[in-house]
């Protein structure tokens, strides 16, 4: 057990480290990554809703209000500073995070899903309809921020963003693994299993849904910004039915019980949708819900648990006991 | 806002009510039987309406005997319900009922994702307009103003029809009445040897067939673009949800009072008109979880 | 001494059953309650009621005085009531053990989200009453694969952790075997005894009854149809004919 917790970290560190030099050997890689792994955190957002079973299909809104509220206030601010805008932006998305969520942790299931959805359809007709402030469907350019108050070139600031991300997912992550493997995370999971007798221990499962539903937001708000700012636009097709199906899609393809997971399939993702959307433009929605029904009916464990399934094989070969 | 206006937008609200309500009721008794709620209803409404107005077109272009476009918007509706309904039950469906809602969910959901390309790689992206219908049935006047019987004639008959036609079905008939019986206890009705797969097809063909209907009926008054089916979809949900699922007859209610929220806003407050059938649903569902007919269900323990 | 619980004149019906029709009962501190009578006369109705899943439409319950009529389950069980289930109410994804870990984080309130559950002080704790109702060994198990009669004892199990003040218990050995059930009643009720805990058992074998209860209540028809020792109730003809069936 220690052994394998040892070599997955050991795993999740080479590969940190493999996307870490990736930029100085193929700088056109830098901006990919770095939206595949904003893309990644606001993935784990959803992935902590699974652990409750619960599947929302309108997390996207909490990308697009992340990003516009850091650009709102960006521009406020005549570019303002990276750690003002990202604060700015995460806080936004936790305040809309907790009135929406205080509605929706109400109810379960299609209930759930449909009522995110519902709520991401209208912040979405909004920014397309109020056009003087959001600038419709043509969005709003990003300003780029400064430093602490240095201000940066595009390649400087590029640069600090990826590792910035970098740093942030891998910090983020390894806290939400905390959290997961802690009692207000089991019991995430105790809610998909056994509300009534989460509700006969003296715990309110609405409030434990609700945390989650604030750190999943927070988390979708993050990436938000930081895809806002690689971007340099933000438009309201950010928070559009179809960018909440692709990260359920991550989610479920990188494995839904897990961490490393949601960062693993959004990178997969992110560097699949860069070649195949060219040729395959047309069909691209199709290809996704192919997979998804490939995933859920024959592999539902997602890449993780091939991941894991093909370790577990080696051990036993290597070992005499199981 | 004048009495004229007010009169306008209350005959909207109902032409559109009589639309979204036969959708909304496919998906409404689909999710009683099932237990399933179909994310890729939506797509039934997108599909039909296309179908039908590919029809239109065709009956039109060949220059055919005008009046043939209303069963023509029929037989696009039945088509595509039985066809595309029959296969994805049959296929997938049926591999999914034991398996736990979230995995169901995610399911028809890939269906509706899958659906939304193949709209656009028969039908393309650019409008589709086919009012011939429209025209065909001309104008009535209301205490001075012009109507289109379409709207204010054809479409909430058939609605009308729809709902007397499903409650006599239910009560009367047989496969009804099995349907019926599986929506209020499924194990006691398995347990009395009903076949819930036949019973299932038989739903979910059904359900997504209104579905198709209602887009089909639609057709002639809408502009057809890519994303109907997704606007559909949460719009139906919304009415299912401030009914109760499962509730036909609150279905129609809940219809109308989406429908006539979201007409008269487009001459108060254009810019909310998408907003309106969600804010009715979350005030509704913030004082009765339930929504207005449904029943709370408990557990056993 | 006032009662722990008291329960007046409590009235609800579901359709045409009438499941509780004008309920008196009163709890004296220590005691050990065991509650019989023939299917649906009201006595999961009453658990249920008394526990916040059902709200009476009639009548007040208090306990230790304090009117809790209609709150929600979890702020009566924090309060200091406890429940068994006559279905077992599991986690059924997680381990036996994480089960018991999250009732004792539910407990202390132990939501410090950046500590792992396993490493909680109570583990011991939690590991020692599994060990009392004799399935400790089953501890890393998931649930899910476990037999119905394990289950029922982890649900007890669950119950105890919190460390409850009153446990309401619904067929508590039900679906365990019967040269078990003895064994098992003398831990649980020696755990009981050891934590001063105050218990009612719905309970359908009167061997159990006589064996383990202080005082008999029996319920007919959504009632309290008769109240008292064990050798007294079981004596009655009526109670004799009614409910035992002899």
């Amino acid at each position: 057990m220690t052994q394998l917790s040892w070599l997955h970290r050991t795993v999740i560190l080479a590969l940190a480290l493999g996307v870490a030099v990736m930029p100085t050997l193929y700088p056109w890689s830098q901006v990919l990554l770095t939206l595949a792994l904003a893309k990644g955190l606001a993935v784990l957002g959803v992935v902590v809703l699974l652990q409750a079973g619960q599947v929302s299909f309108g997390h996207a809104m909490f990308v697009a209000i992340g990003a516009y509220s850091a650009t709102f206030l960006g521009r406020a601010l005549g570019g303002g500073d990276l750690v003002v805008v990202l604060l700015g932006g995460v806080l936004t998305s936790v305040a809309f995070g907790l009135v929406i969520g205080v509605f929706v942790v109400r109810y379960r299931y299609i209930f759930f899903g449909m009522l995110n959805l519902a709520f991401s359809m209208v912040l979405f007709s909004l920014l397309e309809k109020f056009f003087h402030i959001t600038g419709g469907s043509d969005g709003l350019r990003v300003l780029r921020p400064t430093l602490f108050g240095q201000s940066l070139d595009r390649a400087t600031f590029e640069g600090i963003l990826f590792y910035l991300t970098l740093a942030l997912a891998l910090g983020l992550g390894w806290l939400v693994h905390r959290y997961l493997q802690s009692p207000l995370g089991q019991a995430l999971s105790a809610v998909k299993s056994n509300e009534t007798r989460l509700e006969y221990l003296g715990v309110s499962a609405r409030h434990v849904l609700l945390v989650g539903y604030v750190v999943s937001a927070a988390l979708c708000g993050l990436g938000g910004v930081i895809i806002g700012l690689v971007q340099g636009l933000v438009t309201p097709e950010l928070g559009y039915w179809v960018r909440s199906g692709e990260l359920v899609f991550i989610a479920i393809l990188g494995g839904a019980s897990n961490v490393t997971g949601a960062f693993a399939g959004a990178l997969v993702f992110e560097v699949v949708r860069t070649y195949a959307a060219a040729f395959a433009a047309n069909i691209w929605q199709m290809i996704l819900g192919g997979v998804l029904l490939l995933i859920v009916l024959f592999a539902p464990g997602g890449l993780i648990a091939l991941y894991g399934n093909s370790v577990k094989k080696l051990f036993a070969r290597t070992r005499t006991e199981p | 806002m004048t009495p004229q206006l007010a009169l306008l937008a209350t005959l909207d609200g109902i032409a559109y009510a009589a639309l979204v309500f036969m959708v909304a009721v496919g998906l409404t008794m689909i999710f009683g039987v099932m237990r399933i709620l179909n994310v890729a209803h939506g797509s039934f409404y997108a599909i039909g309406a296309y179908s039908a107005a590919s029809i239109v077109l065709g009956l039109t272009a060949a220059g055919m005997n005008p009046w043939l476009v209303f069963p023509g918007l029929l037989l696009a509706a039945v088509g595509v319900g039985a066809v595309l309904g029959t296969l994805i039950e049959r296929l997938l469906l049926t591999r999914i009922y034991t398996k736990e809602p979230v995995l169901q969910l995610l399911v028809t959901f890939a269906v509706f994702m899958i659906l939304e390309d193949v709209q656009r790689l028969v039908w393309g992206v650019r409008p589709y307009f086919a009012a011939e219908p429209v025209y065909l049935l001309g104008n009535v006047q209301v205490v001075g103003i012009f109507y289109t019987a379409y709207q204010l004639i054809l479409l909430p008959t058939v609605a009308l029809l729809v709902l007397v036609g499903l409650r006599l079905f239910l009560r009367r008939t047989l496969s009804g009445r099995l349907i019926v019986a599986v929506t209020e206890d499924r194990e006691m009705a398995t347990a009395l040897g009903i076949n819930a797969g036949r019973v299932f097809l038989l739903t979910f063909v059904l359900g997504s067939t209104l579905a198709a209907l209602g887009g089909a009926l639609a057709s002639p008054t809408t502009s057809l673009v890519p994303g109907i089916g997704a606007d559909m979809i949460v719009l139906s949900f919304a009415v299912v949800a401030i009914a109760g699922l499962g509730q036909v007859e609150g279905a129609a209610i809940a219809a109308l009072m989406i429908g006539l929220g979201r007409s008269f806003a487009v001459y108060v407050m254009p810019e909310l008109e998408v907003v309106v059938p969600y804010l009715v649903m979350v005030i509704v569902l913030l004082i009765r979880p339930e929504g207005l007919f449904g029943v709370v269900e408990r557990r056993r323990i | 001494m006032s009662p722990l619980l008291r329960v007046e004149d409590v009235h609800i019906r579901f359709g045409g059953v009438v499941a509780a029709d004008g309920v008196y009962l009163d709890l004296e501190p220590g005691e050990s309650l065991a509650i019989i009578g023939p299917n649906g006369a009201g006595k999961t109705t009453f658990l249920n009621i008394c526990t916040g899943y059902l709200k009476p439409t009639a009548g007040r319950v208090l306990f230790e005085g304090n009117d809790i009529t209609g709150q929600p389950p979890r702020a009566i069980v924090r309060l200091g009531i406890a429940r068994a289930f006559q279905i077992p109410q599991l986690f059924l994804e997680h381990s036996v053990l994480d089960n018991m870990l999250i009732a004792a984080a539910a407990r202390t309130r132990a939501w410090n989200p950046f500590r792992a559950m396993v490493a909680l002080p109570e583990r011991a704790e939690m590991i020692g009453l599994l060990r009392q109702l004799g399935v400790a060994d089953t501890a890393e198990q998931r649930v899910d694969g476990l037999p119905e009669g394990v289950r029922k004892l982890v649900d007890v199990a669950l119950a105890l952790a919190l460390k409850p003040r009153l446990l309401l218990l619904d067929e508590p050995t039900s679906g365990v075997s019967s040269s078990e059930k003895f064994q098992i009643m003398d831990a649980l009720v020696q755990a009981l005894k050891n934590q001063a805990v105050t218990s009612v058992f719905v309970e359908h074998d009167m061997e159990m009854v006589s064996r383990y209860a202080h005082r008999v209540a029996v319920w007919n028809g959504g009632r309290v149809q008769m109240v008292g020792t064990p050798a007294d109730v079981l004596a009655d003809a009526d109670v004799r004919r009614d409910v035992v069936g002899i």
